[in-house]
């Protein structure tokens, strides 16, 4: 089986326009949602309490939360699971700092308020917990780009670096934008996932990119806009089958693996598409934009030796 | 050209019953179960078992097994349920004397066992427990400590008949970069450079930087605790806590607690198996006490030893066999005791060097001023949690044990430092340090975070983390093999040898499985196929270009190498950050990736070629490859 029986030959720079038009109104999009929505900031970042319940009989989420808001928790959030395995009503039930109680009075006042739950997990945050989490997390996405651009740098060229980094940053902030505009919950796992999104997504372009110093080296008279061209296409296919088949198990995992890794295979699944377009139809043209020529992928004395 | 020496065929035969013999563990399970452990280290008497397994009867408690091993005797049980219930009923029975602990005992059978294969283990997530993040508030003990230190610079100053006007805590403004400190206000020049050059040759303030101005017509001295003091101070709070934590968590009857330091003043502790937060934290809490009373010398010890008779107002105590009569009045309270470590007293013998300070300082020098030649004695008092089975219940009442850790006699009035002496070995005098800190005033903890997961979450996550990995792994390899046929095979069997491999590499390394944990198993096995994905495109390629097949297959290894490494380079460096900056569930997940990441180099390249070298390596002539295309 073959994804293209001849050669594929589809002409990626010249759609890069229109990708560039389109990467712009996801990224415009994406910002708007963040500054208007913002993000719903799970409780890893918020501190606060969650408590994942569990009932017997059938009982809605907004039953629940007018019984909690009538209990004194006016600003409860209540997320109703997708249905797992032996709970048919199941919740996520989330209430803000209490500094007055301690955990066990508050987890009493909780099951006063919701009677007929059991309370599977309980996990409380305190706020200065919150806040060095989100530092943190806010210093490995950086520390990541950073690293891996340092690292590209190193092994081919700053071009290909800025043009790689500026591919990346569509992905996690179409990410964040998604998580913005359903409202869906940004914790620390998604964190998680969204910088295994910035490894991960680099994969392509990087493949990409070594095929690009190979055919420089092998196919003189093209210019770096062909050569950009021939090397996505040679490496479509597997960029295809390496993509889909990831995507494939991520999506089992969100699927199969519970409401605990909702949002990181949904982060993941984003990153995966976004990470697979951007790298296909941002990196390489910026890397051309940039001036890539021949030259300053292979050394000069290297094509005086090349002379017979 | 596309040949193996036979020793890599043994290597890779090798790796593969390594991994598989470390993976198997993990086959077989746990079981629920009890650890009873005598604290005198002996094995569990015939007659305790007896009453174990009555106890057990009576409460209508199946235990599926019972075995003696030599850590102790080892209970186990169907479920979670019985096995909690269990643990509050035979430790009750067996009282203080012996440790009841949860234990998720292996299934592993002998002879893997005696391998040294254990299966991997599992995260709170994933097994049900208590996590608990406490914040060590070195803040107040610094202040504290200065508190301290600002009585004490007074008594020095008044001792040596220098006068000053004001003396008071640094005021909240100048502190500014320092962790705070004393300033002392006088009121003429040569005061103040009296109690400058008093202060400075005081070795009780070598803490402190001094420093002098003037404004007006008042003079100033400014001590400042150096940051070097008070980050030793932090770090001294940090680390006594710690071992105080862990005490405690031995007494909680948890087996594989998880406590250590987390940044600079955070400790997380992970107690696996238990579910009840609030008895937790009453027993890790609860902090010990240590004070200072004069021993009776008017009443025979003996005598009251003997006959029960105990003079009033006193207490009898026993102290290496000795009995001891104590007087109630307490001299000093830990609260007051700042510091005590071990040191070579001024006679060469081990002694302990012991600061205090606070408003009990001056009744403490009149008490031991006027019982000069007298023996005192340090009591220990300790606050347990005790068990009692009442009515067929479980009660747990407070219950605090005193006992007098030393006896030493007073040589003169003693005030803000003073030493006990002649102590026994180097041993003895820092145990009676440890003892008198843990006992004295200590950074109180504060949790700041905690987490208690069900044990039926626990195992709904272990059974929808391995179905989605089972699902995810399925559709990977039915599709490699539908489009790379023979190719596909053989990659497939790389994939699911990485998995084994990870599982093996976590089992022996005791890394801890999370459920990000599993999902980064689900991922790396995304991830992994990539590798040959990559080879095996680029053998079609060549074989496309006209290359022979022969050629073709090495082509594609050779060429596919660099960029493997590439690419899977910049998800290890992001892997690391994670790693390094995260914390709990996110390290199981780095942890996961990045050995799966590894591994997965091995299998998808070293272990594939040699398949595909077996297969098509020996024949000369090869038509055609089983790569899924036609040429």
């Amino acid at each position: 089986m073959e994804f293209f029986k001849a050669k594929p030959s589809i002409p990626f720079m010249k759609q890069r326009w229109l990708a560039a038009a389109i990467s712009g109104v996801i990224f415009l999009c994406s910002i708007v949602s963040l500054s208007f929505h913002g993000l719903n900031l799970g409780l890893d970042f918020t501190g606060g309490t969650q408590a994942e319940v569990a009932f017997t009989q059938t009982i809605s989420a907004n039953t629940l939360r007018q019984q909690l808001i009538d209990a004194g928790f006016h600003q409860a959030t209540v997320q109703a699971f997708a249905k797992s395995n032996n709970a048919d009503n199941a919740f996520s039930v989330r209430v803000g700092l209490r500094p007055s109680l301690t955990q066990e009075q508050l987890k009493a006042q909780l099951l006063q308020a919701m009677p007929g739950a059991t309370i599977n997990s309980l996990e409380y945050i305190g706020p200065t917990v919150g806040k060095q989490l989100l530092t943190n997390g806010i210093l490995a996405v950086v520390l990541a780009f950073v690293g891996t651009m340092i690292y590209i740098a190193l092994r081919f060229e700053y071009r290909f670096a800025l043009s790689a980094a500026i591919a990346l940053v569509h992905d996690p902030v179409l990410i964040l934008g998604v998580f913005s505009f359903f409202h869906l919950e940004f914790n620390m796992i998604v964190l998680t996932a969204l910088l295994t999104v910035i490894g991960y997504s680099l994969n392509d372009t990087i493949v990409v990119y070594d095929r690009v110093r190979e055919n420089f080296r092998k196919i003189r008279q093209l210019p770096p806009l062909e050569i950009m061209d021939l090397s996505i296409n040679q490496t479509l296919s597997r960029t295809i089958m390496t993509s889909g088949l990831t995507l494939i198990v991520v999506i089992a995992l969100f699927v199969y693996g519970g409401q605990s890794v909702h949002g990181f295979s949904l982060a993941l699944i984003i990153g995966i598409v976004v990470g697979t377009y951007s790298s296909i139809y941002v990196a390489g043209s910026l890397a051309v934009a940039f001036g890539l020529t021949r030259s300053s992928l292979i050394p000069q004395q290297r094509v005086v030796d090349d002379r017979p | 050209m596309n040949q193996y020496p036979l020793w890599r065929y043994f290597l890779i035969a090798f790796l593969i019953i390594f991994g598989v013999i470390y993976a198997a563990p993990n086959l077989y399970g746990t079981d629920p179960a009890i650890q009873v452990q005598p604290k005198s280290g002996q094995a569990v008497s015939a007659d305790d078992i007896n009453k174990i397994q009555q106890t057990l009867q009576s409460q209508s408690i199946i235990a599926s097994a019972i075995t003696q091993q030599p850590t102790g005797l080892l209970i186990r049980f169907k479920d979670t349920e019985d096995q909690l219930k269990a643990q509050g009923y035979v430790q009750a029975v067996m009282g203080d004397a012996d440790t009841v602990a949860l234990n998720l005992a292996p299934k592993t059978p002998h002879w893997l066992r005696a391998l040294g294969a254990e299966p991997m283990k599992l995260g709170l997530d994933l097994r049900g427990g208590i996590h608990f993040l406490f914040r060590v508030d070195t803040q107040a003990m610094l202040s504290e400590r200065l508190n301290a230190d600002t009585h004490a610079i007074g008594d020095t100053l008044r001792k040596a008949d220098i006068r000053y006007a004001h003396i008071a805590l640094l005021p909240q403004d100048l502190k500014k970069n320092s962790e705070g400190g004393v300033s002392i206000v006088f009121r003429d020049a040569s005061d103040r450079d009296r109690a400058l050059s008093l202060l400075q040759r005081q070795g009780e303030y070598a803490d402190y930087q001094f420093s002098s101005t003037q404004q007006n017509d008042r003079y100033f001295v400014q001590a400042v605790l150096s940051v070097a003091a008070a980050t030793a101070l932090q770090e001294q709070a940090v680390t006594q806590n710690l071992t105080t934590l862990r005490n405690r968590v031995n007494e909680l009857g948890v087996s594989e607690p998880v406590i250590q330091q987390q940044g600079r003043d955070q400790i997380s502790v992970d107690l696996p198996g238990i579910q009840d937060t609030a008895r937790a934290k009453e027993i890790i809490g609860k902090v010990a006490m240590v004070r200072f009373q004069l021993v009776d010398v008017e009443h025979d010890p003996l005598v009251a030893a003997n006959t029960g008779v105990i003079p009033f107002g006193d207490t009898l105590y026993q102290l290496d066999g000795r009995p001891y009569l104590v007087k109630d009045d307490v001299v000093l309270s830990g609260k007051s005791i700042l510091n005590a470590s071990s040191i070579t007293g001024d006679d060469g013998r081990p002694a302990v060097s012991i600061r205090a300070g606070g408003g009990e300082i001056s009744r403490f020098n009149r008490i031991t001023g006027e019982n000069i030649g007298r023996p005192m004695a340090t009591v220990y008092i300790e606050t347990k949690a005790v068990q009692h089975i009442v009515n067929g219940k479980i009660e747990i009442t407070q219950q605090q044990f005193p006992k007098i850790i030393s006896v030493a006699t007073i040589n003169s009035a003693l005030a803000n430092t003073f030493e006990i002496d002649d102590m026994e070995s180097d041993y003895a005098a820092k145990n009676l340090a440890l003892l008198l800190r843990s006992g004295a005033y200590t950074a109180p903890i504060v949790p700041i975070s905690e987490r208690t997961i069900g044990p039926s979450l626990g195992k709904e996550n272990i059974h929808t983390g391995t179905l989605a990995c089972e699902v995810g792994l399925l559709i990977v390899v039915i599709f490699m093999l539908f489009y790379y046929h023979l190719f596909g095979l053989v990659a497939d069997a790389a994939v699911l040898l990485n998995v084994v491999f990870i599982v093996a590499i976590m089992s022996l390394l005791g890394a801890t499985m999370t459920l990000p944990g599993i999902a980064a198993i689900v991922l790396t096995v995304g991830m992994a196929v990539d590798a040959n994905v990559l080879i095996n495109e680029r053998i079609r390629e060549e074989l496309r270009n006209g290359v022979t097949p022969q050629a073709s297959i090495y082509a594609g290894y050779e060429r596919a190498f660099v960029t493997i490494v590439d690419a899977n380079v910049t998800t290890l460096i992001v892997a690391v950050i994670l790693f390094a900056l995260g914390t709990g569930s996110v390290q199981g997940f780095a942890v996961t990736l990045i050995i799966g990441l590894l591994t997965s180099m091995v299998t998808a390249i070293f272990f594939t070629r040699a398949i595909i070298n077996l297969i098509y390596g020996k024949q000369q002539r090869i038509e055609k490859l089983s790569i899924g295309i036609r040429v």
